[in-house]
């Protein structure tokens, strides 16, 4: 009996069932290897942190095609869905909760501003999703929040502050007067470089908190102490270009006390303004430098073209737009944390975010290279935060131009913290 | 009949979609229902007694500090945490109310818009407590109440309706009740009222304060469920906000605020998926939602139900 096509036997049809099988499953297999990691973003496209939201999508754009030029993560190809939360706590959390329970993202980031992180990160705890923050605030490391939210792209403001105590003592002055916002994101500033700036034997003579509803900043200035030697001033939102100018004209070209100032209060505002001639020769705290040193790491020109800044911080494509260039870097850092993590973990879908979240903690070492372009980091993976050098830049003919690059031991603290103790 | 019968059609409504909606917009109409309980506050001062109140983000903002603060430091749970923010809500709206409404019309507006940003100063100011403008996150352990734990989906949905039933039902019974219609009559004529016997300023002080309680009960409920506490809830934005639910839904009519709180998300989730199709629309979505509402004022400037109202269902509370 011959036994072919139309006479198969109960081994061959077993066989054919069997490849038939495979040949359905195989292709969702297939798909579900080669589907895209969705990344959502929280986005400040509108209120108070649209200056830094703009950049931020821009250099989150610029990883993610870098990112997937060089075969995505752990081979799959990668997308992000941007939404707008307005910088707005209440609509932090529901962007939270769309991008998780309705967009099906992987993970959330991006978040800069600090209340935003605060009124979102308990929903990301809640939906058990990884939130990684692009903020620099100290809420991550001092413990506030929850297991699910980690800061791997960007220094934290206690750090930073602290670790400019020491050049700033030894260079500019002993006898400080501190101006700053009349909020969280302020007393930030008052309280670490008070201790700081003590423990290097000097002292804050005055501290002027200035309302964040202030318009008008030259009440304020009548208050610096006449025997300050350095006036240390930090600022953010709207206002920032009129305390900067209100502070010059108070000053006129008479004597005035050194200079320090945090590059926030000149974010996206371009340092040869007209009116802040005043500011020649004043110092800032950079974590990016906005000019490019002449002693820049090998890989800034390559970032600075994926992101389109020219070598002056500006647009490549219009010279008035300035970058926020010493906080957008953390959006790039944390995206290429993000691929490390997710490759390390062998993360293959959301029910692998758990172990993604234990890959991150597990990191410490993180060297310079294109995937940090601002310098090397160190991850903290008790505290879910991540360290890395500062830099002092002086204003020389209207450009900022780096006099001091710090060491991580100067911003170093005690761990507040152990996240790792946590349950999920 | 027919009035409560629609009341408690929708309850029963909103208790079906909440079982049956998908995770993200049963948890949106859980926000909704809380914040429809605070433009159902706003409604009762505005939309009923005439009040034009621009400061009810301190009552709020009363609330979810009230609420938060007390589960901060004191570790209560969520249900005196609760009362706790609606006591506080009533007693800053009487405090505010027995000086406020020494004045009228614009000035009233402007006096609560000052005492409202005192309020916030006030949150600020005191930023060691209570965490300045980034706020703090609610202990996990006062997040219960009966044992539930209000940060899981079905805890927090059924407290986000009873809150919201509690409110609508006791809303619809006070605005038929014999005080309600003095409140409409300070709205319609106050001085006719007061020729009545009616006295305007106790009207007015009882219908903020109760207004006040909503307030407040919202704020904690919105703390306690979302597990949030900040500055930001006692900024304008907030005030403005039940103003704008009140007035698309239908001021003076009960169902209004739930309306109109709905139809905002609505806008706000349309504009939003909008621009990520049209990316020229990035951005604009608070625009579109202006656009809506100045298209909403001119032609229907009742609101959707007081529009009906007057175009036949006049039974409409």
């Amino acid at each position: 009996m011959t036994k072919g096509l139309l006479h198969p036997t109960r081994r061959g049809l077993l066989m054919a069932g069997g490849a038939g099988l495979l040949s359905a499953a195989l292709p969702g297999y297939v798909a579900a290897q080669g589907a895209p990691i969705k990344i959502g973003f929280q986005l400040h496209r509108t209120g108070i942190g649209a200056a830094y939201g703009r950049w931020y999508e821009r250099t989150a754009q610029a990883a993610l095609k870098a990112i997937n030029d060089a075969g995505g993560i752990a081979g799959r190809p990668v997308e992000i869905l941007f939404e707008d939360d307005a910088t707005d706590p209440k609509r932090g959390s529901e962007v939270v909760d769309k991008l998780t329970q309705s967009d099906g993202c992987d993970l959330v980031m991006g978040t800069l501003f600090s209340h935003v992180v605060m009124g979102s990160a308990p929903r990301a705890g809640e939906l058990k999703v990884p939130y990684l923050v692009c903020s620099e605030g100290y809420h991550v490391a001092s413990g506030m929040l929850n297991r699910w939210t980690l800061q791997p792209g960007i220094t934290d403001v206690r750090s930073q502050i602290a670790s400019m105590a020491p050049w700033v003592s030894a260079n500019l002055g002993k006898k400080v007067t501190m101006i700053f916002p009349d909020f969280a994101f302020g007393y930030d500033h008052r309280d670490f470089f008070t201790a700081a700036m003590a423990a290097q034997g000097g002292e804050v003579i005055a501290q002027i908190a200035i309302p964040p509803t202030e318009t008008s900043f030259t009440k304020y200035f009548a208050q610096i102490p006449a025997e300050t030697e350095v006036l240390y001033h930090v600022m953010v939102g709207p206002a920032v270009l009129t305390f900067v100018k209100e502070l010059g004209e108070f000053y006129g070209s008479g004597a005035k006390p050194q200079m320090f100032g945090f590059i926030d209060s000149l974010e996206a505002v371009d340092t040869a303004t007209p009116g802040l001639e005043f500011l020649e020769g004043t110092h800032f705290w950079e974590a990016h430098n906005r000019v490019k040193p002449a002693d820049a790491g090998e890989h800034e020109a390559a970032y600075r073209a994926a992101v389109g800044v020219d070598d002056n911080g500006a647009s490549v494509s219009d010279a008035a737009d300035i970058a926020t260039y010493s906080h957008m870097f953390s959006t790039w850092e944390t995206l290429f944390a993000i691929k490390a993590g997710m490759e390390a973990s062998g993360y293959a879908g959301i029910a692998d975010r758990q172990k993604f979240v234990e890959a991150m903690e597990a990191m410490t070492d993180l060297p310079y290279g294109i995937e940090r372009p601002q310098g090397a980091k160190v991850f903290n993976g008790k505290t879910h935060q991540v360290f890395g050098t500062q830099n002092i830049s002086q204003v020389q003919g209207g450009k900022l131009v780096r006099v001091h690059q710090t060491s991580m031991a100067d911003g170093a603290y005690e761990d507040a913290v152990d996240y790792t103790t946590m349950s999920f | 009949m027919k009035v409560w019968a629609l009341h408690l059609a929708l309850i029963i409504a909103l208790a079906v979609a909440l079982a049956v909606l998908p995770p993200y917009p049963a948890t949106t109409l859980a926000r909704i229902l809380v914040l429809a309980v605070f433009a159902m506050g706003y409604n009762l001062a505005f939309g009923y007694t005439g009040l034009l109140s621009l400061g009810h983000a301190l009552f709020l903002a009363a609330g979810v500090f009230a609420a938060g603060l007390s589960a901060q430091f004191w570790g209560l749970s969520a249900g005196p945490a609760l009362l706790l923010g609606v006591a506080a809500g009533g007693l800053v709206a009487a405090a505010v109310g027995l000086l406020a409404l020494r004045t009228a019309g614009v000035s009233f507006m402007i006096v609560t818009l000052m005492f409202a940003q005192a309020g916030y100063l006030t949150v600020l100011y005191f930023g060691t407590i209570t965490g300045g403008d980034e706020g703090f996150n609610l202990p996990a352990a006062s997040r219960t109440v009966f044992g539930f734990d209000l940060s899981t989906d079905t805890p927090r949905f059924v407290a986000a309706l009873v809150l919201f039933a509690v409110g609508l039902l006791a809303s619809l019974a006070l605005v038929r009740s014999s005080f309600g219609r003095s409140m409409v009559a300070m709205r319609e004529n106050e001085e006719r009222s007061r020729m009545l016997g009616i006295n305007p300023f106790a009207v007015k002080l009882a219908a903020l304060v109760l207004s006040g309680l909503y307030a407040g009960a919202a704020g904690a409920a919105y703390a306690l469920l979302f597990g949030y506490a900040g500055a930001n809830f006692a900024t304008i934005q907030y005030s403005i906000l039940p103003m704008l639910y009140v007035l698309l839904g239908g001021a003076g009519t009960t169902i209004g605020p739930f309306l109109g709180a709905l139809l905002m998300f609505g806008l706000i989730e349309v504009t939003s998926r909008m621009a990520r199709l049209w990316p020229v629309l990035e951005g604009m979505d608070y625009f579109l939602i202006g656009a809506a509402l100045v298209v909403l004022v001119l032609f229907a400037p009742r609101g959707i139900l007081g529009t009906l109202r007057e175009r036949g269902l006049k039974w409409l509370p």
